[in-house]
């Protein structure tokens, strides 16, 4: 009847990559019974995760190429609730990468802790779907449901070893601190909508900028809305879960929870803060600026006494979404530009140093204490030089990619006059290398401890090399990287 | 809202009527039984009723977990039918495209169900 | 006999939101800590609910179901993992389950 009026190929074109995800989350719910109920074939369900990602990926190719024959290169869907432009696209690419990579170091982990169960697959789907609506979202509906789409699978994700109580204790803390943010970000919400009698982003923009500076409605829909995103980004004083969410938890579950997860809150947060809460950014520099270095002060100095690995980078995550909300207290193009590009780097280098974490799982260990990794040199010479890649290029050491990410937010810092932030963020480089280089030297320089040798199911090593090579790579060749990163912020 | 306040006297009478009869009816049987009984008070009365059997143990003790994953089922597929009642509401005008959404919204929920109800939860270990 | 101000729901789902907010930082039992968020997005509701009659429009009615089933995910997910704490731990005191320190 009126079937093409509610549902257009246009809007069938802004969605596609997230129906895939969604058909194939549900169809790997069903064949882990149907298909392959005996629990040693199941890593066979990692080829419907390579299938999903692969027509996920054939529909973003096909909204790129769209999109650059375009001018102004973005289409809207559904009235409005969605748009594709080159951000989301970019986005979408990071959480494309992100799922796979984690999907296919997860199974020898999974196995060796007997937890090996199909629904992971179609968990890592689901969150990626969510993501997708966080990326392209641009009606407050869609948004939040893309949010709790996302949160909800990674709640179940953190504490999958369900015999394991730090992963239980994890998924419990993940849980309720995430719930409590979602209710603040769901009363900002509320608010906003009362501001502006409208869900989408547009009118809502448009509602605060007919409202004078100060006003105490907008205000209180500013701060509300700010703490549920900062809880999701982990910025200080709102990140008391990370390191607990991120020691319980699985790592390759870590690994997805610090990458992906945290770009999808980026993607959402610049949404907001570039869209409708632009004309309120006299108002909302200064209280960034104050968390940016607050989260730097905090990641960085709570991370120089760690012994556990996955503490340990949990907080220099922490400190990395303190660089990366320099980037948006500068308020420029380069500074987004800087954001992008620092998530993309990010999104492989923290990969990497997870799966060099997830490569010391074995029996009876987790592997994430320092003393797990004592003497890797010797006894896994590969494993420990791409860690040292990693490392590197955490701290932004220069021939690695994570140098790029650094020296594009410092550059957007100086460009809008903000020299003291530039400087204070630059000496908290010289912290993180002193941290990152205590597990240089437990690899390196000490004697190892356990002899049993590390998991390499191809899957990892895969996961490895594509991750080792593309900080390199990233690094010494970033001209078509950068590009991309560029031309997704043409709007 | 000015329809509302034309109507509040009228349309509340009924409840006050209800109200009034619903605090009345149990006030006058407990006073009528009061003056009626005779009154021989024992310590066996004051006993909790646990359908005439002695009382076991106390009433806040710990329910098995089956109950608890049998409310949490039900938490969730009681909720997602308030997706229906906007269709319920709208049917007519939105026709065939209403329906199938609804098609691909129950095919979601169905999938689910068939997930939960392969993997054991519901079956009364 | 006089209509309610639109204010006064405003101000009634404030204070749920405060109350649920304090009782998510005060309480120590866990299913109590978990009431006060559900409390929290009821207020929300409430805020969304009292906007869309304000503006008698459709869209806060329609916020309100997705909070409305995102919080009964959120209380599936949350008592199936309150429910693995328990069986590992047999405590709901929130103090209790502190295996990881700095």
């Amino acid at each position: 009847m009126n079937f093409s009026q509610y549902y257009t190929a246009n809007d069938h074109f802004t969605i596609i990559p997230a129906v895939m995800l969604a058909l194939f989350g549900c169809a790997i719910l069903l064949f882990d019974f149907w298909i392959f109920p005996d629990p040693r074939q199941r890593k066979w369900l990692l080829i419907f995760v390579v299938l999903a990602e692969i027509f996920t990926g054939v529909g973003l190719y096909r909204q790129q190429a769209w999109l650059a024959g375009q001018s102004p290169s973005m289409l809207q869907g559904f009235g409005g609730a969605v748009t594709l432009d080159g951000f989301s696209v970019f986005f979408n690419w990071i959480f494309l990468v992100a799922a796979l990579i984690v999907a296919v170091m997860s199974y020898q982990y999974l196995e060796i802790s007997n937890e090996h169960h199909g629904e992971y697959y179609g968990l890592i789907l689901f969150a990626q779907c969510g993501m997708y609506f966080l990326a392209t979202g641009t009606d407050l509906v869609v948004l939040f449901i893309g949010l709790e789409l996302m949160a909800l699978s990674f709640y179940v994700m953190v504490g999958f070893l369900r015999a394991d109580k730090r992963s239980n204790e994890a998924a419990l803390k993940y849980l309720l601190l995430g719930a409590f943010s979602t209710g603040f970000l769901a009363y900002g919400f509320s608010v906003l909508y009362g501001l502006a009698g409208s869900t989408k982003l547009q009118d809502i923009g448009d509602a605060i900028a007919a409202r004078p500076a100060w006003d105490p409605v907008v205000f209180l829909a500013l701060a509300t809305t700010s703490v549920g995103l900062l809880f999701k980004i982990a910025a200080a004083p709102f990140h008391m879960w990370a390191p607990d969410a991120y020691e319980g938890a699985p790592t390759p579950v870590t690994a997805y929870l610090s990458v992906a997860s945290k770009a999808a809150s980026f993607a959402f947060l610049l949404r907001l803060f570039n869209g409708p809460l632009q004309s309120l950014s006299a108002e909302w520099e200064p209280i960034l600026a104050f968390i940016a270095i607050l989260t730097l002060t905090i990641g960085n100095l709570a991370a120089i006494n760690q012994t556990n690995i996955k503490r340990l980078l949990a907080y220099s995550s922490v400190s990395h979404a303190g660089y990366m909300l320099l980037g948006l207290v500068a308020n420029n193009a380069m500074g987004t530009n800087g954001i992008l590009v620092y998530l993309m780097v990010y999104t492989f280098m923290n990969l990497g140093a997870f799966a060099v974490i997830t490569a010391m799982r074995r029996q009876g260990i987790i592997g994430d204490e320092l003393e797990d990794m004592a003497g890797l040199m010797h006894k896994n010479p590969g494993y420990a030089m791409l860690m040292l890649v990693f490392l590197l290029s955490l701290a932004g050491i220069p021939p690695t990619a994570g140098f790029l990410g650094k020296y594009y937010i410092f550059l957007a810092l100086i460009q809008s006059g903000h020299y003291g932030l530039a400087v204070v963020a630059t000496l908290y480089v010289a912290v993180a290398i002193y941290y990152y280089f205590k597990i240089v030297r437990s690899m390196f320089i000490r004697e190892e401890t356990e002899r049993a040798p590390a998991a390499s199911s191809l899957g990892l090593r895969l996961a490895l090399g594509v991750t080792g090579l593309l900080t390199l790579v990233i690094g010494i060749y970033p001209e078509p990287f950068l590009e991309l990163a560029k031309t997704s912020l043409v709007r | 809202m000015r329809v509302i306040v034309n109507d509040m006297p009228n349309g509340y009478i009924p409840i006050f009527i209800f109200l009034a009869l619903a605090i009345s009816f149990p006030v006058v049987a407990i006073v009528a039984a009061k003056l009626i009984r005779p009154s021989a008070p024992s310590l066996t009365k004051l006993e909790a009723y646990e359908c005439g059997i002695k009382a076991a143990s106390d009433s806040r003790g710990r329910y098995t977990v089956r109950f608890y994953i049998v409310a949490i089922l039900f938490v969730i597929f009681d909720v997602e039918t308030i997706f229906l009642f906007p269709w319920a509401v709208r049917y007519r005008a939105l026709g065939w495209f209403g329906v199938s959404e609804i098609a691909v919204f129950l095919g979601i929920l169905i999938v689910g169900y068939i997930w939960a109800y392969k993997k054991g939860a519901l079956e009364w270990v | 006999m006089a209509e309610v101000p639109v204010s006064w729901f405003l101000t009634l789902s404030a204070v749920l939101f405060v109350l649920g907010v304090s009782g998510f930082l005060f309480r120590r039992n866990i299913i109590t800590v978990f009431m006060s968020i559900e409390l929290m997005l009821n207020a929300v509701n409430l805020t969304f609910i009292t906007f869309a009659y304000q503006l008698k429009q459709v869209n806060g009615h329609l916020f309100a179901f997705f909070v409305m089933v995102v919080a009964a995910a959120e209380a599936t997910v949350g008592l199936a993992i309150i429910l693995t704490v328990f069986k590992n731990r047999s405590t709901l005191n929130i103090d209790d389950v502190n295996s990881m320190k700095n």
